[in-house]
C-alpha cells in the first residue's frame, strides 16, 4: 500500500467517524425521497425542469431532475461540509502537528486529503442516484426513457445515460470541492471556509443568470451542471461536455495547486 | 550523519512580525542527554520545538536532528524523533488504540505490533477501546508519550509534558521520563517547573525572550551560585570563637546563635571534628546553595509568570 493510499484510507475512516459526513450523506439521499413521495401524493410536477415533464413515464427521470434542483446549492453546500472542514478542522484541533510530525510528507497528506475530499463529493452524488432511481422506480417503474430531443430511448440506454451524466456532473462539484480546500487550507477556520466555499459557488451560479454576462457564460463552473444534457440529446451533443472536461479541469487544478503551495509551506501552530 | 548530535540549532531566529520569539538560538543536545530547555511562558520554548519538528520555518538559520535538517529533507528528518508540541492531540471522535493505528500507519506501518506494548507501559490498555473524546487531561498526556514511542525514537522532544496533571500524574510521568532516559533515549524537554528541571535533567539551557542565557551541565549552573554554611551549637559564642581560629573558615559571622561561613568540604570537616574535640554539640550543619530558582530568576531578570511562581513555591 503507498503512502498516500494509507493516508487516504485514514481520510475515509476519520470521514466515517464524523456526524458531518452522514448529515450530507442522508441530505443527499433524503432529497429524491421526499421528492418522490410528493409527487406520489400530489398531481403535478416540475413541467419547467429537464425531463420534468416525463417524472412519471419511468424511474430513471427522477434522478436527473433532482441532479437539475441539487445543483443550484444543495449539492455545493454538501461538498463544501467536507472539503471546507477537512484541513482547517485539523488545524484547530491541532490533529494537523500530530499526524506532519510521523513520517508522512505534507504532499502525502495533501493528496490524502484531495482524495477523500472527492470521494466523498462523488459519493454523494451516487447515493442522491441510487435512492432516487429506486424509490422512483418502486413508483413508476422501470421504462424507456424520453430524452431532451423528444425521442425515446430503452430503459437500459437510459440508465447509461444517467451514469455518464452522473459522471459528468461530478466535475463541476470536484471544482466546488477544489475551492473548498483551498479555503481549508489558508483559512484553517472551518465555519469560514465552508460558508465561502457555498458563496462562492452561488456566485457561479448568480453570474450565470445576470444580463451581459453571455460571453463568459459558458465558462463559469455553475454552467457546468448542465452539460449532461448533451448526453440526453439524440444523437448526443459532446460540446458542453468536452467544454465542461477542461473548464473543470481549471476550476479543479488551479484552487488544488495553489492550496498544495500553502499546505506545504504554512507554519503549522495552534489555532 | 550518525555522529552528528541529536539536536543542533544554529543561528536560529523566528520572527513574527515586530515580534522575535526566537532570537539565534545555538543549542546541541548530545547523545543520552536529559536536556532541560527552561524559560518562563511566552520566552520561545515551543516556537524552537515547532522549528525542530519542521512545523514551522525559521526566520533565519538552521535546526538540524541527527545532522537533517526537517525544512529541507521532510519528514524523512524525523526519523528517530517522537515528541509533541503543546500538549498531544488526537481525533476525539476514534479511540485510543484506533488514534495509535493511525499513526503506525503514518509512520512505517512496522510499529502497529507495537501498540500493546506501549499502551500497557502508559497503563492504558484497559481504555484503549475508549473514544478520546473522553479522555481526561493526564491520559492524553500518556496517549501522547505511548504515540511517541511507537516510533522508537532515539531523540524524545517534549513540551511541558506535566502541565495540567495533578499530584499524582506529574509523579508518574516523570517516572516514565526517567526510565525513557535510562534506556538510553535521549530526551529535550521544555518546561517552565523548576523542581521538574532540577530532577530530571543533566543539562539545560534557560531562554529568556527568546534568546538563550545560559547554557551547559546543570551541575556548573548550581556550582557558579555563591555558597556557605550554616551551623547551630549547643554553645554558639564558643563556637564561633573556634571557627574565627580555625584556617579555611571564611566570612564568619554569628547572627541569631547561628553560625555563617563559607568554607570548603575538607576545612568544614576539620571544623566538625574540631567542634567535637571541644566538646561543643553541633544541632545544625546546613550547606547553603543558591537553588535554580534563585539562578533561575537571576538570568533572566526575575521574569517569570504568576504561573511559574506558583509552580517554583
Amino acid at each position: 500500500m503507498t503512502a498516500v493510499t494509507k493516508v487516504y484510507r485514514w481520510e475515509i475512516v476519520k470521514l466515517l467517524a464524523q456526524k458531518r459526513t452522514y448529515l450530507g450523506l442522508g441530505a443527499a439521499m433524503l432529497v429524491p425521497l421526499i421528492f418522490v413521495i410528493v409527487l406520489v401524493i400530489q398531481s403535478g410536477g416540475p413541467n419547467d425542469v429537464p425531463l420534468g415533464r416525463y417524472i412519471r413515464e419511468t424511474g430513471l427521470a427522477t434522478p436527473f431532475v433532482v441532479l437539475f434542483f441539487m445543483s443550484i446549492w444543495g449539492f455545493p453546500l454538501i461538498t463544501a461540509l467536507v472539503a471546507g472542514d477537512i484541513v482547517a478542522s485539523e488545524s484547530h484541533n491541532g490533529t494537523l502537528k500530530t499526524i506532519l510530525t510521523r513520517s508522512r510528507e505534507r504532499g502525502e497528506i495533501f493528496m490524502g486529503k484531495v482524495l477523500a475530499s472527492l470521494t466523498y463529493t462523488l459519493a454523494v452524488v451516487v447515493a442522491m442516484a441510487v435512492v432516487g432511481l429506486i424509490a422512483a422506480t418502486i413508483a413508476w417503474g422501470f421504462h424507456p426513457l424520453t430524452s431532451l430531443s423528444g425521442t425515446k430511448v430503452s430503459a437500459g440506454h437510459g440508465f447509461a445515460l444517467l451514469l455518464a451524466s452522473l459522471a459528468v456532473y461530478v466535475l463541476p462539484l470536484a471544482g466546488i470541492a477544489a475551492f473548498g480546500l483551498l479555503l481549508s487550507t489558508v483559512t484553517r477556520n472551518s465555519a469560514a471556509s465552508v460558508v465561502g466555499t457555498l458563496m462562492w459557488a452561488l456566485l457561479m451560479q448568480l453570474l450565470g443568470v445576470l444580463p451581459g454576462t453571455d460571453s463568459v457564460r459558458a465558462y463559469l463552473l455553475g454552467t457546468q451542471f448542465e452539460a449532461w444534457h448533451g448526453f440526453l440529446r439524440i444523437p448526443a451533443d459532446w460540446s458542453p461536455v468536452i467544454r465542461a472536461l477542461w473548464v473543470c479541469a481549471l476550476y479543479i487544478g488551479l484552487p488544488l495547486a495553489a492550496a498544495y503551495v500553502v499546505f506545504l509551506r504554512r507554519d503549522v501552530a495552534d489555532e | 550523519m550518525t555522529d552528528a548530535p541529536p539536536v543542533a540549532t544554529r543561528g536560529l531566529v523566528k520572527r513574527y512580525g515586530e515580534i522575535v520569539a526566537v532570537n539565534g538560538v545555538d543549542l546541541t543536545v548530545e547523545p543520552g542527554d536529559v536536556f532541560g530547555y527552561l524559560g518562563p511562558n511566552g520566552a520561545g520554548k515551543t516556537t524552537l520545538l515547532r522549528m525542530l519538528l519542521g512545523l514551522i520555518r525559521p526566520t533565519a538559520g538552521s535546526a538540524e536532528l541527527f545532522g537533517r535538517n526537517p525544512i529541507v529533507e521532510g519528514a524523512r528528518a524525523l526519523d528517530g524523533v517522537a515528541g509533541f508540541v503543546e500538549g498531544p492531540r488526537f481525533y476525539p471522535y476514534l479511540s485510543g488504540r484506533k488514534n495509535l493505528r493511525l499513526l503506525a500507519d503514518y509512520d512505517d506501518g512496522h510499529s502497529r505490533s507495537r501498540i500493546d506494548e506501549v499502551l500497557e507501559l502508559v497503563e492504558l490498555r484497559d481504555r484503549a477501546k475508549d473514544r478520546v473524546g473522553g479522555y481526561s487531561h493526564g491520559m492524553r498526556q500518556r496517549l501522547g508519550i505511548a504515540a511517541s514511542l511507537l516510533r522508537q525514537p532515539r531523540l524524545l522532544l517534549l513540551d511541558e509534558p506535566t502541565t495540567g496533571l495533578d499530584p499524582a500524574g506529574m509523579r508518574d510521568m516523570r517516572d516514565l521520563v526517567r526510565r525513557l532516559a535510562r534506556e538510553g533515549i535521549t530526551i529535550l524537554l521544555s518546561s517552565h517547573l523548576l523542581y521538574e528541571v532540577e530532577e530530571l535533567c543533566n543539562r539545560v539551557a534557560i531562554i529568556r525572550k527568546g534568546s538563550i542565557v545560559y547554557a551547559g551541565p546543570l551541575g556548573d549552573l548550581l556550582a557558579t551560585a555563591t555558597t556557605g554554611y550554616r551551623l547551630r551549637a549547643t554553645e554558639p559564642e564558643r563556637a564561633h570563637l573556634l571557627a574565627l581560629a580555625h584556617s579555611g573558615i571564611d566570612q564568619t559571622v554569628l547572627v541569631d546563635s547561628e553560625l555563617r561561613f563559607k568554607a570548603d568540604d575538607s576545612a568544614v570537616a576539620a571544623l566538625t571534628i574540631a567542634l567535637g574535640q571541644a566538646r561543643i554539640g553541633i544541632t545544625t550543619l546546613v550547606h547553603e546553595t543558591a537553588s535554580l530558582e534563585e539562578l533561575f530568576l537571576g538570568l533572566t531578570g526575575g521574569e517569570s509568570s504568576d504561573h511559574d511562581r506558583e509552580a517554583v513555591a
